[in-house]
């Protein structure tokens, strides 16, 4: 089920199934392309996979941004540890909700992705972490997988080509940092999701004990169209070292927020005006969260920007997650930096120092401060004390909680001046009513 | 303890599906639909899951804790999620929690005296762009108005 209309601007690769009748069965897969990929890749060396890959320029799309093919390079293939795919869909990204319509509507697209990366470092058992409140894309995924087995599209020798591979779900139980790919690894062998020291990285000691492949949703779906068209046609989508395109989920104050596949590297005002058709109420546009909570802010003026990782790096931004959240004039930036760090608090795993007490020690200033009992020296003192969590912690929740964080009290000075001398807050009646 | 054959099934298939050795993997998901059919992670749930999966309690138990969904005292028949993150916070999310809230006449994590209903102000749940977005048990309701919460749970009353 799509959830928003389609937007004309849009560049369809990903999400070219979404829409047809039966979209998530394996006969519309099969009638549109479906499988071709896989088929090329049992004809082509692991080798020839991972370099196609890394042509491509596809980067990782959980966040980090990290060369997809590159990090397959680093999966020791020969070592004669059992070798384990592990597909991050533990979306919990605030701003992000893209995976879940990849899963919903093209399911087929993911395993044969899966498949490909099974292929390229030699594995043979694929494991889907799915967050546990997608309870109703666990069934369409275990239905997906049933439908692919009874069909010999997974199971032992794969459609007569030689190639075993049993790919299951597991469920998750509610907790954000499950989605950093080491506390994942220790969630799925049942315990706390608690991040690991690394090195050793996850290719080489990852899932019980062993070499892993760990990338997100939206990353293996976009394997089967690397592959099948060749990494070339991919990359040239965006701009150097940015391939493909991005499912870029546009929420807040826009006319019509939904998911939208862009290029990357989409203008981000175009994004706003033509794909997100406006501002709500002819507002005018305060600033943006480019790609998920963890993202450092734009100003409005620094928003005529490329939307791909290296531009938004050089702004000291990041693409993240694809989740571009826009907020109009009328919003209050300390109640916003409250809101994130409420959320970092809630979901700090507890394990590193300066993440635990930092986040719970940010929020109540944050929360003091928006009731109006702040003092002048609090506004250096949240962006300082900030700045100790960055880089201190095992994983990136404490820079993730910092960094939005950072950016608004440098960048909104002027908001939390409007809160000082017991002021009430300025925006309180500014409120949007809910969704009419 | 004993389950639903659907249930049975499952964890008889959950248990198969790790490396061999590796069965306290299906700790989580095994307590987390446990708790759909049971309604609460009791300790008699936790000595059972560890039987199962070959562990001892105190593995289970430590792990019941750190994971938002696994609850230890029963929720309502209907547990509305009401989502306040970023992007719902932004068309009103907050607001839409305190309407959940005065309406059930419950705060946070709280159960209505008939049992039927409990309250949660949740993280983001994956459905930014359709904020702002409320979970009641498993079902996504997406773009709710107070309205449209309120009709929600009159339907849920109704088929009681």
């Amino acid at each position: 089920m799509l959830y928003n209309e389609p937007s004309p601007l849009e560049v369809k690769l990903l999400t070219r199934r979404f829409g047809l009748p039966n979209s998530a069965s394996l006969d519309t897969y099969l009638a549109t392309d479906g499988f071709k990929a896989f088929f090329k890749a049992m004809e082509m060396t692991p080798e020839q996979i991972i370099e196609e890959v890394k042509v491509s320029a596809l980067r990782g799309r959980g966040g980090a941004g990290f060369p997809t093919g590159l990090k397959w390079s680093f999966v020791p293939r020969t070592s004669p540890k059992p070798k384990y795919v592990i597909i991050n869909a533990d979306e919990s990204e605030p701003g992000t909700c893209k995976d879940r319509l990849l899963m919903e509507n093209d399911p087929h697209q993911l395993i044969e992705g899966i498949l490909i990366g099974g292929r390229a470092v030699d594995a043979h058992k694929g494991y889907i972490y799915i967050r546990g409140e997608y309870r109703y894309l666990i069934q369409a995924m275990d239905r997906a997988i049933e439908e692919a087995y009874t069909r010999g599209y997974l199971g032992k020798n794969i459609q007569g080509t030689g190639f075993d591979f049993d790919l299951y779900t597991h469920s998750g139980a509610g907790a954000y940092e499950c989605g950093e790919e080491t506390a994942l690894l220790d969630s799925i062998e049942g315990k706390r999701g608690i991040p690991r020291m690394k090195p050793p990285f996850p290719a080489v000691v990852g899932a019980w004990q062993s070499p892993t492949l760990l990338s997100n949703v939206e990353t293996f779906s976009a394997v089967p169209a690397i592959i099948r068209d060749g990494g070339a046609a991919f990359a040239a989508l965006g701009p150097p070292k940015n391939g493909g395109t991005r499912l870029i989920c546009l929420s807040g104050h826009v006319n019509k927020p939904g998911v939208y596949e862009l290029p990357v590297g989409f203008n981000l005002l175009r994004m706003i005006y033509e794909v997100g058709g406006g501002m709500r109420n002819g507002k005018k546009l305060k600033a943006v969260v480019p790609g998920g909570s963890s993202c450092p802010i734009l100003r409005a003026e620094e928003c005529d920007i490329s939307m791909d990782f290296d531009t938004l790096a050089k702004v000291k931004s990041m693409l993240g997650s694809g989740g571009t959240v826009i907020l109009d004039e009328d919003t209050c930036m300390v109640r916003f930096a409250l809101r994130i760090m409420k959320f970092y608090a809630h979901e700090s795993c507890g394990w590193c120092i300066p993440c635990r007490e930092g986040t719970t020690w940010l929020k109540k200033m944050l929360q003091r401060f928006h009731e109006g009992m702040g003092q002048k020296s609090d506004i250096p003192l949240i962006g300082e004390l900030s700045k100790n969590m960055l880089g201190r912690t095992f994983c990136a929740l404490g820079d993730a909680a910092a960094m939005p964080t950072i950016s608004i009290v440098e960048k909104f000075p002027e908001d939390f001046e409007a809160h000082l001398n017991g002021r009430p807050c300025p925006f309180a009646h500014a409120t949007e009513p809910a969704f009419a | 303890m004993t389950f639903s054959p659907e249930l049975e099934a499952r964890f008889a298939k959950m248990v198969e599906i790790y490396p061999p050795g590796r069965t306290r993997s299906a700790i989580v998901p095994m307590l987390l639909y446990a708790q759909d059919e049971v309604g609460h992670i009791s300790k008699e749930l936790i000595e059972e899951v560890a039987r199962r999966c070959k562990v001892t309690p105190l593995q289970v138990d430590e792990t019941v804790g750190y994971y938002s969904m696994l609850h230890r005292k029963p929720l309502g028949k209907y547990h509305v999620q009401v989502c306040t993150n970023i992007s719902c916070l932004l068309v009103g999310g907050e607001e839409l929690y305190d309407h959940a809230s005065k309406t059930l006449g419950i705060g946070n994590k709280e159960v209505t005296a008939d049992g039927q209903f409990s309250l949660e102000e949740v993280e983001c749940m994956g459905a930014c762009s359709w904020a702002p977005a409320v979970q009641v048990n498993y079902d996504f309701h997406h773009q709710v108005t107070a309205e449209k919460l309120d009709t929600l749970m009159a339907e849920l009353r109704k088929a009681q």
